[in-house]
């Protein structure tokens, strides 16, 4: 199940996860959409150029800054957070969104908490997939827990004080 | 001070019904204590020995009597009756119900007060000095940038899962107050030649288990930049820090790693690509903010009341407490006056309910309704009239706030230590109580002078040990509780790191061995040499060559059972109250 637009649909792409005997240069990529990790995209680049329906996705650790010249090619780039207090993919998706031009679907997936949908959503995440154990329909909920931002980031490229007239009181 | 307008209304009562759902979701099991963890602490929540803490915001050690009597409210109806002023100018309080919690927040709300990033691996509640706004040696007021960047960090969407905690100081005047030296980011406020006002940044100041003095990253960066280059260097920190090891997680490893010049130079890549964009400060936007802190309605007073003079003369009491509490004021006839919360017999930084609505009533009465909580953990009213100044001195007197000591011995500087606090390796409140029983002679204490004595319970180094003049540490030994001593560290102006003087000591033992550093100082001494300048002077050699000349005996009295000075009673029935859950 996949979290877009604050509805629950179906996902259409498959994620290739590496599993262990598996190697990166090795491991077929299955046919239809499928994101692919980081290293399978490198070792496999020349078979995959024709490959128009693939995604990509990168760990925490992993930089898009490595493949500047490809971001643009992918329809969905995933995020894939190990641990939900791993906060580097949140600038890995500032980065992309903001400095590398990155306009397709971005996406949120691995040990994301309902609690942190707000964030995610600014930095400019627009899909999601929760761990197994998480109910998405009540984590649609977390995209509203505030109706206002004091900072620019991807969402709003002002800060509170340029967007509003500040000052006023009830 | 800063009101709320609308906006700040608004957040603030989101961020109140978003934990309260949080709460619900961990009573409910629906959460689980690791991803709550994080929440919680986003929110000030630690869950301690005996109960649950929570650290409550002020922001830059500033708020008004009707959020101290808020403070006492919340000391009365959820804890039990008192709270405890912290290094980082907030309030803990350490006997809480986690189902009160969410409460506790409503109820700061309704005063424009909340508990936002008070702990946790995310920027945190901002620090300044003290005396801002006031001090005789300030160069530009800090506070409107240090509530632009509170702004700037709440609730950032991008930083609020960095690899560590993120601490940011902010000064403004000559002297630092605000210890910006050892924070992840300090800042202090400067002009340029054309009169411009601009910040020098340091970067990578912190303490902990490896304490590391900040490094210049940029000697001017003018205040319209300060929110996007702070956000570049944040940026390359969460980007960069290490998340494999706790203990080397804080940016000052970064910059040690790969060095200032390398740090320097992806901050001005990261600026390079943000700078000059919307986050640009606006002038409106400033002066909006700084409207919030504009000098209240002094009188024009002459320099110096003749009768408050005239009263020093005659009375030695009244004139020994204007001698330490009483500060200089940038306006004629003004003080400022640190109200102490260093009394004998009470943990240091702990103040009752009562004292909290006596210190509101008093900075209504004396101070324009404001009050400031220093990083040495007493309470500062910052416009006092001279001439109300002996009225004020009976009204300390009679609520415990004019113990003579701010700025000597007894004016330990204390994290709540192993009596509360998990992460603890050793008592710390309870030995303040013994030093301060040690040393409660007010006339050698006056002749000891000025020296700052600060007693951590673990590495965390909540109380700064590591910038204490004498330094203490907890550390576990086999299970038991030892201490390490340093010599020589300092919060400012410059700072640095003590050193450490050798092997470690018992509990029992430390009163004898402070004594014995404070012997070979009068020893060694010039006439009206502070205790910081003749060990600068001297080095620590002859200091440890003493202490440890023969057998430190131990203080019997320090041996029995019942030397504690914490009455903790029995844990709260509730499966939510224990770290063993």
């Amino acid at each position: 199940m996949l979290i877009k637009n604050n509805e629950i649909v179906t996902d259409e792409w498959s994620v290739l996860r590496l599993h262990e005997g598996e190697t990166a240069d090795r491991v077929i990529v299955p046919g239809g959409k499928v994101i692919v990790p980081l290293p399978v995209w490198n070792c496999q680049y020349e078979a995959l150029q024709g490959r128009t329906e693939l995604g990509l996705w990168l760990a925490g650790f992993e930089r898009a800054e490595d493949i500047p010249d490809d971001v643009r090619r992918f329809p969905v780039i995933a995020v894939d957070f190990h641990k939900f207090s791993d906060g580097r993919g949140y600038t890995l998706a500032y980065r992309l969104r903001k400095q590398m031009g990155y306009q397709g679907e971005l996406r949120a997936m691995g040990d994301i908490l309902c609690d942190q949908l707000f964030y995610l959503k600014r930095v400019g995440f627009d899909t999601f997939t929760l761990r197994a154990d998480k109910d998405p329909h009540a984590a649609l909920a977390g995209f509203a827990d505030f109706s206002l931002s004091y900072q620019a980031s991807v969402d709003t490229d002002a800060p509170l004080f340029r967007r509003v007239t500040r000052g006023e009181t009830l | 001070m800063y009101r709320y307008d609308n906006f700040d209304h608004r957040l603030v009562a989101e961020r109140v019904a978003q934990y309260r759902d949080q709460v619900r979701r961990r009573l409910s099991g629906e959460l689980k204590e690791d991803e709550f963890r994080v929440l919680r602490l986003h929110n000030g929540v630690y869950m301690q020995i005996h109960a649950y803490m929570m650290r409550l915001a002020a922001p830059y050690g500033l708020l008004s009597a009707t959020q101290m009597r808020m403070f006492a409210h919340i000391a009365r109806k959820y804890d039990r009756g008192y709270g405890h002023f912290t290094t980082r100018q907030n309030i803990q309080f350490n006997w809480l119900k986690l189902q009160d919690t969410p409460d506790i927040l409503a109820d700061l709300a309704t005063v424009e007060a909340h508990a936002i990033q008070t702990s946790g691996s995310c920027i945190r509640s901002i620090t300044s000095d003290e005396f801002a706004g006031v001090a005789h040696d300030e160069i530009i007021d800090p506070r409107p940038y240090a509530e632009l960047l509170r702004q700037w960090s709440t609730f950032h969407p991008e930083f609020a899962f960095l690899p560590r905690k993120f601490k940011i100081s902010i000064t403004g005047a000559t002297e630092d107050r605000a210890a910006i030296e050892v924070n992840d980011i300090g800042l202090q406020v400067v002009q340029d030649a054309q009169g411009e006002v601009g910040f020098r940044v340091l970067v990578g100041g912190g303490l902990g288990r490896t304490p590391v003095i900040g490094t210049e990253i940029n000697a001017f960066v003018p205040w319209q930049h300060i929110l996007t280059y702070v956000e570049s260097i944040v940026r390359v920190y969460n980007e960069f820090g290490r998340r494999d090891n706790l203990y080397k997680a804080r940016i000052k490893i970064l910059v040690k790693a790969i060095g200032i010049d390398e740090f320097r130079r992806q901050v001005e890549e990261e600026w390079s690509l943000n700078k000059d964009g919307n986050s640009t400060v606006t002038k409106a936007e400033l002066d909006r903010l700084a409207a919030g802190f504009t000098a209240p309605a002094y009188a024009a007073l002459p320099q110096q009341d003749a009768m408050v003079l005239a009263l020093q003369q005659s009375n030695k009491a009244f004139a020994n407490w204007v001698k330490r509490s009483v500060k200089p004021h940038k306006v004629a006839g003004y003080s400022a006056v640190v109200l102490s919360l260093k009394q004998s017999g009470f943990a240091p930084g702990d103040a009752t309910a009562e004292q909290m609505d006596a210190a509101a009533e008093l900075a209504e009465r004396y101070s324009f309704g404001e009050l400031r909580i220093s990083h040495t953990q007493n309470l500062v009213l910052a416009d006092v009239k001279q001439a109300d100044l002996p009225a004020l001195w009976e009204a300390a007197k009679a609520n415990g706030f004019a113990t003579p000591n701010i700025g000597l011995l007894t004016d330990i500087i204390c994290c709540p230590g192993g009596d509360f606090c998990t992460l603890a390796n050793a008592r710390s409140i309870t030995l303040a109580r013994a030093v301060d029983e040690r040393f409660d002679d007010i006339d050698y204490l006056q002749d000891i002078g000025e020296i700052d004595l600060n007693i951590s319970g673990c590495v965390n180094a909540c109380a700064h040990h590591h910038v204490g003049h004498i330094g203490i540490l907890g550390v576990d030994k086999q299970g038991e509780e030892w201490y390490q001593v340093s010599l020589g560290g300092s919060k400012g102006s410059p700072a640095n790191v003590g050193k450490i003087i050798g092997r470690s000591f018992s509990f029992a033992q430390i009163p004898a061995v402070v004594e014995r550093l404070l012997q070979v100082y009068v020893r060694e001494r010039y006439e009206d040499e502070r205790f910081i300048d003749t060990v600068r002077r001297i080095g620590i050699e002859p200091f440890v060559e003493y202490v440890y000349a023969t057998p430190v005996a131990e203080d019997e009295k320090l041996l029995t059972p019942d030397y504690d000075l914490i009455k903790k009673g029995a844990p709260y029935d509730t499966p939510y109250y224990s770290p063993r859950f």
